[in-house]
């Protein structure tokens, strides 16, 4: 049984070049869900390195950056949930960061690490996809609704590293999660929701984290009774361990109207 | 590679994606800190690094570099226990023993950072660390009782 290679990259740069020149090569920033797969050799195919890059300064930080929000791709929960401009700008972020995991994954979960591992129940990503976040990587822009691809697959090239996330100022955006418990509960509906522009963001109820077009383009048009009705056929969740299909086409709805019907 | 345990420099010859928690346990034969589940989802091989607390499973070793690592172990100065610990004695918050040294972790931080606090601080605060036995009260009793 071969051991994996730890590579400990000195900045951005050095990172960069390690990932682009290094075989089956694993970015490793917060440990939250690479390590739990690495120690259960989940992984397909198995790495035969991992990239270090939760100590770099490039990665870190919550910062203006021409007229959006940027914050680091390797900036943690904790970072996000204490820093004002966050707070500011990005509200509902700072509140879903609070209710991931607990103090101990919320101190090295990240942004880059929820978008790179592209779980459907990913709980910062309809957040995301809310706010129209563009995702940064090292050699170009991805706008979020056009990143995720399919089951834990992204648009990101097998050599592309995220560095930063960015985010629209001015946006109103709320959310409500859905799951057993308050802390350290994976969700079973997730869903953020902007009035205008028109986004209506939903996790778990799909193999993707999902844009609803359809309620979108009903509550475009001011039709909240539409949106509520189109949304059960936007997504398309499954039976599994934590919920039912049934439940969740339900509580999608009922969520919805919840949301919609405070602002 | 070296980093600070407990305030003393220790140096390690491991792969540097070994788990800190087998490191701890196996390399350095602290075994205070407790393997629950994992997977980052109990709490029970919480320990600090730089002051934060975090999952030592999820924790690659190499990722503690130059940094300062406090185990259940660093928290008691010689055989003297902190107010924290002592807490824990008298209000009965440990039986099975296995969530105590994270909990206590968790806890050491929530009063480092804080003197005033509510229970449902304390609740929230260490929601990271499941506790099978006690129901809870009795913990978030001996953690506010050295908040006032």
């Amino acid at each position: 049984m071969h051991e994996v290679t730890f590579l400990c990259p000195k900045d951005l740069q050095d990172a960069v070049r390690l990932y682009r020149t290094t075989p089956g090569c694993r970015p490793l920033a917060g440990g939250t869900d690479l390590m739990v797969m690495l120690h259960a050799r989940t992984l397909r195919p198995q790495p035969r390195a991992v990239l270090d890059i939760w100590s770099l300064a490039e990665l870190k930080g919550v910062r203006r950056h021409s007229g959006m929000l940027e914050i680091g791709a390797a900036e943690s929960y904790t970072g996000i949930i204490r820093s004002r401009e966050a707070h500011r700008h990005v509200p509902a972020l700072v509140a879903a960061a609070r209710t991931i995991g607990a103090a101990q994954i919320q101190n090295r979960g990240t942004l880059g690490g929820n978008l790179a591992n592209a779980s459907p129940a990913g709980d910062t990503l309809p957040i995301l996809l809310a706010y129209d976040a563009v995702v940064v990587t090292d050699r170009r822009s991805i706008p979020i609704d056009q990143f995720f691809t399919g089951y834990r697959k992204t648009a990101l090239q097998p050599d592309e590293l995220i560095t930063a996330v960015r985010f629209p100022q001015g946006r109103d955006v709320v959310f409500r999660k859905v799951g057993t418990r308050a802390a350290q509960a994976i969700s079973k509906v997730m869903m953020a929701v902007s009035r205008k522009p028109a986004r209506i963001a939903i996790g778990s109820v799909a193999e993707v984290p999902l844009r609803a077009r359809g309620a979108e383009a009903a509550l475009e048009r001011g039709d909240v009774d539409g949106a509520i009705a189109a949304v059960a056929d936007d997504i398309r969740p499954i039976d599994d361990v934590r919920s039912t299909a049934d439940y969740r086409r339900t509580v999608t709805q009922n969520v919805l109207r919840e949301l919609l019907s405070v602002g | 590679m070296r980093f600070t345990l407990n305030g003393r420099t220790v140096s390690l010859d491991v792969v540097g994606t070994r788990r800190l928690l087998d490191a701890l346990r196996e390399d350095l034969h602290l075994t205070g800190t407790k393997e629950g589940c994992g997977e980052g989802e109990c709490g029970a091989c919480s320990v600090l690094i730089d002051g934060e607390v975090v999952d030592s499973c999820l924790i690659a070793v190499g990722q503690v570099e130059g940094r300062e690592v406090t185990t259940v172990e660093g928290l008691a100065d010689g055989g003297r226990l902190t107010a924290l610990q002592q807490a824990f004695i008298e209000h009965g918050a440990a039986q099975c023993g296995i969530c105590t040294p994270g909990m206590l972790l968790a806890a050491h931080v929530l009063v480092q950072q804080s003197r005033q606090l509510t229970a449902d601080d304390v609740r929230e605060g260490l929601a990271g660390n499941l506790c099978r036995c006690t129901g809870y009260t009795k913990i978030i009793d001996a953690v506010l009782s050295c908040t006032k």
